[in-house]
């Protein structure tokens, strides 16, 4: 890579390493013939190297979108190209071949692990699915990877109720990096875990970042966590992103009403910073049925009569910052991006 | 006189591992209409405590000493029967997962109807009509409505709210909230502490918020005990706690977490971790319990136990950095230094 495609975080501007096209994922009920749209045509790229997070409550579509993106789940429609090969395209083989790339972590390290199946066994699954090394060889590895994730390779004959719960995360992120991928997808990695040891855990990550040049799509509720990890991030909605920008841009300019609501309902630990805090109506709406033109109208200070006709799509306001809103100032003249 | 005086309070349970101290010699005390925030981290006894001043403690554990005083009377000491009165008309609780409170098969209405008929002679109609009150107090939309609900038809925040208003139906002196956000979204979090707050002020509730996240203690709490391992480690009003934190431990937390800055700028320094883990209960380090992860650990940290010292201005933490001798001697070593 040369320093022209590079920006100061070192993720590669140029070619995305994920280009995903109007992603839909429905979930048919079986009752009434209703539909839950947990992710409902989203568009959006990861660059090398960085780090995008996405951010949502509870029902949004953030887990389902994480999902979809390794095809655990297989989207309803749309487009995912994954480093220049379409994803959706490929045949259950070369489908294999490829999630060597691509790995997740889970939010709960100790339902993500076999409770029966040594550590070494665990770390060691990925090597032997995809049929890599020889036994020695997968034990120096297993080794390798626990002292990566700093665990001492002395316990990998221990079964994962031996550990802590932060020990069993990294227990997860050495199997997820067992198989040198390019991109982890990281689902609440550290929501589970006290507080004194999401740090370690979050600082993991970032070494690993740096040493492996990973790429991180980072999914969580925690915001604080999001703006501390992330190079970009997404602020997604009842299955759509309402709004994406830099982090430092996002958390300081936030320009969509609901960011800025959710952004001011974080408590944030220091009692002598009071702030004006935006509380919400009612509660988050089900995906099931979404309100027509823009679906945060109802719960929005701001919603217009005009916000129950259109239904607004993300568009680029200032340079890298796109909204889907139409009480941002200029986004009716800006341009639409999905 | 507080309203509530904790003094001494043991509550232990007796595993095949070994004798667990959940909650291991306690003393703190609540003032009418007061926030007081307890936070900590799992396994520190946070729960145990809130279950022990209500007397509600599981099998096997059992509260083996100290004293909780209501107004001067020790509630240790009464009959089942007793406590029972107490429970509901002078202090109530709320827990993190309301509908593991809630009883799925009975109507929300019922169910606080049935918290006000325990206390208060009322006939069915009364009942229904304080029920439908009591949900219009915690903000329910609909309450004429929402009243013939069952549990399932209401969001988290909902049940949140009915749970608040079954606690506070028979005019509770004293709420103990165990983490009563924690499993909600955090724009229903901040519905749900501006109601606590607000019921505070209005009826003069005294409240124990238990809960693990600081930045809900530092927006809602007046004073803060924080626990570690069965034990209170630091107390202090919560400006003084969160400008200069006093315990190893509680400078750890307030520095391990990523705060949102909302200021437009890369922040490349990396988050300060604690190191290592918080220890198992029934594998407890000699002296101080945090010894082992902190940084300014000395020899004497775990030759003894280490108490709580009292550093005026309501503020009190278990550190041998705050012992009258270790200062002084720190302090002839500073000028030693300087000269």
């Amino acid at each position: 890579m040369n320093d022209s495609g590079m920006n100061e975080a070192g993720a590669d501007q140029t070619t995305p390493l994920v280009r995903v096209r109007g992603l839909v994922k429905h979930f048919p009920l079986e009752a009434d013939g209703l539909v839950v749209r947990a992710v409902d045509d989203v568009s959006f790229d990861i660059f090398r190297g960085e780090t995008l997070g996405i951010v949502g409550e509870s029902g949004c579509g953030k887990s389902t979108l994480g999902r979809c993106l390794l095809r655990l789940i297989e989207p309803t429609r749309g487009e995912i190209t994954f480093d220049g090969r379409d994803l959706l395209k490929l045949k259950s083989g070369e489908l294999r071949a490829l999630r060597r790339d691509m790995q997740i972590i889970f939010q709960d390290p100790y339902a993500s692990l076999d409770p029966r199946m040594r550590v070494r066994d665990q770390i060691a699954e990925p090597l032997a699915i995809h049929r890599l090394g020889t036994k020695s060889e997968r034990r120096a590895r297993v080794a390798e990877l626990m002292r990566k994730v700093g665990l001492d390779p002395d316990y990998m004959d221990r079964y994962p109720h031996e550990f802590s719960g932060g020990q069993r995360q990294r227990i997860g992120i050495a199997r997820a990096l067992a198989l040198n991928p390019k991109l982890i997808v990281a689902d609440e990695p550290v929501s589970a875990l006290d507080v004194s040891v999401q740090a370690q855990v979050i600082n993991l990550l970032e070494d690993l970042q740096e040493e492996f040049g990973l790429t991180y799509l980072f999914i969580s509720h925690g915001l604080a966590v999001v703006e501390h990890i992330s190079d970009r991030v997404a602020v997604m909605y009842l299955g759509r992103i309402v709004e994406m920008a830099r982090a430092e841009e996002l958390y300081s300019r936030p320009l969509h009403p609901y960011t800025r609501a959710l952004l001011s309902a974080i408590p944030i630990p220091d009692p002598r910073r009071k702030r004006e805090r935006i509380i919400l109506r009612g509660d988050v709406p089900t995906p099931i049925n979404p309100p027509s033109g823009c679906r945060f109208r109802q719960r929005c200070p701001e919603a217009l009569p005009e916000c129950a006709e259109t239904d607004p799509r993300l568009r680029e306001v200032s340079p890298g910052h796109t909204v889907a809103c139409i009480r941002v100032p200029g986004w009716s003249s800006a341009r639409q991006v999905e | 006189m507080a309203l509530l005086e904790i003094e001494g309070l043991k509550t232990y349970f007796t595993t095949r591992e070994g004798v667990v101290r959940a909650v291991d010699g306690v003393s703190f005390h609540l003032d009418e209409g007061e926030l007081l925030g307890l936070v900590g981290e799992s396994g520190c006894g946070k729960s145990v405590l809130a279950l022990s001043l209500m007397r509600l403690v599981p099998p096997p554990g059992e509260i083996v000493g100290g004293r909780v005083l209501l107004a001067g009377r020790n509630l240790l000491e009464l009959s089942e029967e007793e406590m029972r009165q107490i429970r509901g008309s002078r202090i109530a609780m709320i827990f993190q997962d309301p509908m593991t409170s809630l009883n799925p098969v009975y109507t929300v209405g019922e169910q606080i109807a049935e918290a006000l008929r325990l206390h208060r002679k009322l006939s069915r109609r009364e009942a229904r009509e304080a029920a439908i009150e009591a949900m219009r107090e915690v903000a329910i939309p609909d309450p004429d409505r929402r009243v013939d609900d069952y549990p399932h038809q209401l969001s988290g925040g909902m049940r949140q709210r009915v749970m608040i208003a079954m606690a506070l139906a028979c005019d509770p002196q004293i709420l103990i909230a165990d983490e009563p956000t924690t499993a909600l979204d955090v724009t229903i979090q901040a519905q749900i502490l501006e109601l606590l707050d607000s019921l505070r002020r209005t009826r003069n509730l005294a409240i124990l918020l238990i809960t693990h996240d600081l930045g809900v203690v530092a927006e809602t709490a007046e004073r803060v005990i924080v626990m570690y391992t069965g034990r209170i480690v630091e107390e202090s009003p919560v400006e003084e706690l969160f400008a200069h934190p006093k315990h190893p431990y509680t400078e750890g937390l307030l520095r391990s977490v990523p705060k949102l800055t909302l200021a437009g700028v890369r922040k490349a320094e990396r988050l300060q971790a604690i190191e290592g883990n918080v220890p198992k209960l029934t594998r407890l380090p000699p002296g101080c319990h945090f010894a082992p992860r902190c940084p300014y650990r000395m020899a004497r940290c775990t030759e003894s136990e280490i108490p709580l010292y009292e550093l005026g201005g309501g503020v009190r933490v278990r550190c041998v950095l705050y012992d009258s001798t270790v200062i002084a001697r720190a302090d002839v070593e500073e000028k030693s230094a300087t000269r």
